[in-house]
């Protein structure tokens, strides 16, 4: 457990819960967050320093390790790491060619970049939940999430980029009048010109959903999976403190949701670079 | 689980990655991966066409070989013709020269013959000449008789 003993249950989750915020409170100025009621307070002016660290090192150390294959790439046989670069890029590759098609050199390395980045964040959860904040508690830190991707923040971020691509690429491929035409002439369209200025608002309402449901069924997807996921071993390592029978039990369980989460970090990781990709091809498709 | 200024640390962060990925780690790998493949199938031409070419060599070597055994077939053909024609020739020139010799020789033993029966006859004119006159006793004429001892020794 994390500390203290004399936590309860809830106080335990909503610790473990809890960024470590840094940001502009009302009263105490800009300042790190005392607790979660305090990071609340500060609102938008804030922060999450937990959250984006580990975010930000872990997509340097994606391109530093991809760098570094980068860098003896030859066209000679190939070994060991970069054999496993070549793999993830020809594998990044394929996807992209299979749902992928019009001709945009940024789709390929962007798929790459998300689906390794998001895949590292992931993977930061089968860190057993207690060790990371204990190491930080004992360097007088008090909050510390390691998982950036059960931050909303991060994953709507990245959201947020697809969608300013999909906006970007929309009206650089068929321009303003045929990225407006694309979000008011359909699915409802007429010949009669007094029925089809009476189709376009709803059309537009329609349009709109689809296209704000994007982003957002994109990014909370991903924070929804994994915020489960963590939420599920803190609440196995309640158990530790609960004598050695349920412990040994709560061991067992860690163990067994860690094997099955290997698969759900994976595939999150992967399903947020292929509707990424196809959200783009959507976008790069003129009518 | 506030949202505030995180979400646009991560956007940025996000596009900068995005950026980085494509200027210095993709495009290096994918061009390296592309070459290796051109000349993964270079060299798999290259090793068809050596085999071909291969097959070829040994072809024609074989057809040179066959060429070089008729022909040497031939030329020892040639060879005993020819020795067959010198020695029939020799066999010819030595029968010619032999011929020759028994020729000159006969010839030679002919003349000798003849000059051996003409000496005799001379011999037996003179002999037959000796005689009569001892048997005359007497010293005959010579010039009147010579005729008759001529005609005598001719007619031996």
């Amino acid at each position: 457990m994390a500390g203290d003993t004399q936590q309860t249950g809830t106080e335990y989750i909503q610790h473990h819960l809890t960024n470590l915020t840094y940001g502009q409170h009302p009263e105490n100025g800009w300042s790190f967050a005392h607790n979660a009621q305090e990071a609340a307070e500060m609102g938008f002016m804030a922060v999450n320093v937990d959250s984006l660290g580990w975010s930000f090192g872990l997509g340097v150390i994606f391109l530093l390790l991809f760098r570094w294959a980068a860098n003896r790439a030859t066209t000679g046989v190939p070994s060991g790491w970069q054999n496993f670069v070549e793999m993830m890029v020809e594998f990044v590759d394929g996807v992209v060619k299979d749902s992928f098609h019009g001709r945009n050199p940024w789709i390929a390395p962007m798929a790459l970049t998300i689906f390794v980045w998001v895949f590292l964040m992931n993977l930061m959860d089968l860190v057993p939940v207690d060790v990371i904040p204990w190491l930080m508690l004992q360097a007088g830190v008090h909050f510390q999430k390691i998982v950036p991707s059960t931050d909303p923040n991060i994953t709507l971020g990245m959201a947020l980029a697809v969608f300013g691509m999909i906006i970007y690429y929309s009206i650089k491929v068929k321009g303003v009048g045929g990225f407006l035409g694309e979000l008011t002439l359909q699915p409802f369209s007429a010949k009669n010109p007094v029925v089809q200025a009476v189709f376009i608002p709803i059309n537009l309402a329609l349009e709109l959903v689809g296209l704000l449901a994007k982003p957002f069924s994109l990014g909370l997807r991903l924070f929804g999976n994994m915020y489960a996921g963590e939420m599920i071993f803190i609440l196995i390592a309640m158990m530790y403190s609960a004598g050695w029978v349920l412990g040994t039990f709560g061991g067992a369980l860690q163990l067994g949701w860690a094997i099955f989460h290997i698969l759900i970090i994976t595939l999150q990781a992967f399903i947020f670079m292929v509707l990424t990709v196809v959200y783009l091809s959507m976008a790069h498709e003129d009518h | 689980m506030n949202i505030n200024l995180t979400l646009f640390g991560q956007l940025v962060s996000f596009l900068f990655f995005v950026w980085f990925c494509k200027k210095f780690v993709w495009t290096a790998i994918i061009n390296a991966m592309e070459e290796r493949q051109k000349k993964i199938a270079d060299g798999l031409d290259a090793a068809d066409r050596a085999s071909r070419d291969l097959e070829l060599a040994q072809e024609k070597a074989t057809e040179r070989l066959k060429e070089a055994k008729q022909e040497a077939a031939s030329i020892l053909e040639q060879a005993n013709k020819r020795a067959n024609q010198i020695v029939g020739e020799a066999k010819e020139q030595a029968r010619a020269e032999g011929d020759r010799l028994k020729a000159a020789a006969q010839a030679e033993i002919e003349q000798d013959v003849n000059r051996a029966k003409e000496e005799l006859r001379k011999r037996v004119a003179v002999l037959a000449l000796a005689g009569a006159e001892k048997i005359l006793q007497a010293n005959i004429d010579e010039s009147a008789n010579r005729a008759l001892v001529d005609k005598l020794a001719a007619e031996l």
